[in-house]
């Protein structure tokens, strides 16, 4: 196969440079791929099974210079200086610490200043770089794709597997484009890109494939920015989703702990800049978006491909052609306690939550942070600010932002993955509400009961001042304090 | 991974369809840390009646389901075949497998044989008019024994051959151990490692 002479996506160029042996055969009959993992990320909700499997097979740890671990899922945003009361909850974060030290990986826990979401760590530690194939027990791992790296969640046999080989067999995957061009009004982001992007092809649309961001308006963005977008690629159904890089993620890496430096930097830059989707290279499929007329978005439903422009108004059954479609916005509307063609501004909520891997980075916080400032929060609501790491939280505090939000009434928190998911005690109750930058609006997610909308940082923070669903230009201007 | 080649032990006559994950193993047990230690955790719900066939001598210590069609179907979760294995189960024999737990029981060495579903009922009848009767089912020439019953089964060329070779998904990987670390030492310097962690 003449596979290096022909054009070729992005994506088909770092899957290539990965290849340590090929699957035999051909077709429907072709054997996987095995492909080099350069980074393997590791937390304590799917690790415990994979240490043992090692452990009863007698097998060590093949890289533990390409494998790090922290604690995110689990661990507790308030007092974290005593111990984790839940019992199962401190059970899987005592496995993790005991099973790092026995093999001798690296661990950032808990009161650690590189503590915090796996998806926000890697990044920020500068070990998440162009190129690279990542992986980590967690579907957000797509999150790292915003640097040009093919970034994959994978279950907990094939974390056992990377850790014990260094590889994944891997079947080769389809590749779509997807072309944001033009550019954002004010008060639009990177999140209201996304969640267009999903509400477009569907949560099934992305299946098989590895998405390419594309285009103007992605070129624009900051690598947070990115991130965002990389993250939700996952709710779109795709494998991973990906943005070629250039010098936005060359200004971010240099400097950082784990960034090539001297001649390094100079070699790496230099292969970096070759990583891009050749001018003749076909996608599977294409979708475009247009970034000019692009509102803020907001889901009204129980999955993320259930969103609407934040200016419009609860869809209704008969809204949809499809019937497993009509059925489903039933059953949301339902679940979600919400009446059809109700104004999405006119919903109220009872708590926001400012967190998760795709928006507790530094620029989501100033984002919100500019929004809130010298505005007072609605007394019947509550917001929970969660920075994504340990670091993003001393950067916060050191800029100041931490009173900026407690001035305005939300409460700051130590960092993790918190109310996103709820297994530590952050969670919304029955019935209960909630504005949120996380990524999924599922039944349940937040709390039994409790009811998601996704949204923007600034969407979230408009929110919190008006004590329902709100747009930063709904706001008066504040007065000066 | 142990090797397969042939398995006689007690036969379980599993009269259902259908049975999915969620009744394989409840949610409630995956918060486990451990890969190992299921078998209280297996069919937990139905294991709640003491008219269900585990809970009846001698099927208790069966070795061979054999269940209905659409065995295995629902969620992803490998504790479905942990449970079954850590129970004492060699082989589930059905007449149709959900995918994603055929291919999570070739990973973790459980035999998932499917045959007719008319060689199904012979083999329940088989057990329910002799209980403790023993079924073998031999990997080499894809048929299962119970009685005077002899069926071929199906299983994939590729699954067959990593069981009779005892050859889990890493143990094959590393078979190829030497072009892991040619590839290995063909990898640029600067790429990032997490070792000596940098301030
Ligand atoms: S923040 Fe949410 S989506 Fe991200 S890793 Fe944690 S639980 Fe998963």
């Amino acid at each position: 196969m003449a596979a290096q002479e022909s054009a070729r996506t992005l994506a088909e160029k770092v899957w290539d440079a990965h290849v340590v042996r090929k699957g035999e055969g051909e077709g429907a009959a072709r054997q996987p791929d095995l492909i080099y993992i350069d980074l393997h990320l590791v937390h304590e909700v799917t690790s415990p099974q994979a240490f043992e499997g090692l452990r009863l097979a007698g097998r060590p740890v093949r890289r533990l210079d390409l494998t790090i671990a922290t604690e995110d899922h689990n661990t507790p945003t308030l007092d974290i200086d005593k111990p984790i009361a839940d019992p199962t909850s401190r059970k899987q974060i005592e496995t993790l610490r005991a099973n790092c030290a026995e093999f001798g990986v690296r661990l950032h826990s808990l009161g650690d200043k590189e503590q915090g979401i796996v998806h926000v760590v890697g990044p920020q530690l500068g070990l998440t770089q162009p190129g690279m194939t990542v992986v980590c027990g967690d579907s957000h791992t797509s999150t790292h794709g915003a640097f040009g790296a093919l970034a994959m969640g994978i279950g907990t046999s094939e974390v056992e597997h990377v850790l014990a080989t260094q590889t994944l067999s891997l079947k080769p995957f389809k590749t779509m484009a997807i072309n944001v061009e033009g550019t954002l009004k004010p008060g639009v982001s990177a999140k209201d890109i996304i969640l267009a992007v999903i509400a477009k092809i569907g949560t099934g649309g992305g299946q098989g494939y590895v998405l390419e961001y594309r285009g103007s308006a992605i070129r624009a963005l900051s690598m947070e920015a990115r991130m965002t977008i990389c993250n939700m690629s996952i709710e779109a159904g795709a494998r991973a989703g990906l943005v070629a890089p250039d010098q936005t993620t060359f200004d971010y890496l240099q400097g950082r702990p784990h960034a090539p430096a001297g001649a390094d930097w100079d070699a790496a830059v230099a292969y970096w800049k070759t990583l891009h989707t050749d001018d003749d290279a076909v996608f599977d499929a294409e979708v475009s978006i247009d970034a000019d007329t692009l509102e803020p978005f907001v889901t009204w439903g129980t999955n993320p491909g259930q969103g609407v422009s934040l200016s419009s108004a609860v869809p209704a059954p008969e809204d949809f052609a499809d019937e497993n479609e009509r059925a489903a916005c039933e059953r949301a509307l339902e679940y979600m306690g919400l009446q059809a063609r109700t104004p999405m501004k006119d919903i109220r909520v009872d708590t926001v939550f400012l967190g998760s891997c795709t928006n507790s980075r530094m620029e989501d916080l100033r984002a919100a942070a500019e929004i809130v400032k010298g505005r007072q929060k609605d007394p019947n609501v509550r917001m929970i600010v969660v920075p994504g790491s340990a670091r993003v939280r001393l950067e916060a505090e050191a800029e100041g932002l931490d009173k900026v939000f407690t001035d305005f009434g939300a409460e700051w928190r130590f960092a993790g993955c918190s109310m996103c998911l709820g297994m530590n005690p952050d969670q919304l109750a029955e019935g209960e509400r909630c504005a949120s930058t996380s990524n999924r609006n599922f039944e349940g997610r937040q709390g039994k009961g409790g009811r998601t909308h996704l949204v923007s940082p600034v969407v979230a923070a408009a929110t919190a001042v008006r004590g329902t669903l709100s747009s930063p230009s709904d706001l008066p201007v504040p007065v000066s304090a | 991974m142990e090797k397969f080649t042939r398995h006689t032990g007690t036969g379980v006559p599993l009269r259902q369809s259908n049975v999915d994950t969620d009744q394989i193993i409840p949610a409630v047990y995956l918060k486990r840390i451990t890969r190992t230690g299921f078998e209280d955790a297996l069919f937990a719900a139905w294991r709640k009646d003491p008219s269900f066939i585990l809970n009846q001598e001698p099927y208790a210590a069966g070795s061979v389901l054999v269940a209905g069609p659409d065995f295995g179907t629902g969620s992803s979760r490998e504790h479905a075949v942990w449970a079954l294995k850590d129970y004492g189960f060699k082989a589930v024999l059905s007449s149709r497998f959900a995918d994603i737990f055929r291919g999570n029981s070739g990973k973790q060495g459980l035999v998932a044989a499917q045959l007719d579903q008319s060689d199904i009922e012979l083999i329940w009848k088989e057990l329910e008019n002799h209980p403790g009767a023993q079924v073998t089912v031999d990997l080499q020439s894809r048929t299962v024994t119970c009685g005077a019953i002899h069926a071929p089964f199906e299983i994939d060329d590729y699954t067959r051959w990593r069981l009779l070779e005892g050859l889990d998904d890493i143990g094959l990987t590393l078979q190829h151990a030497d072009e892991i670390a040619a590839y290995e030492a063909a990898r640029p310097s600067w790429k990032p490692a997490t070792l000596p962690a940098r301030p």
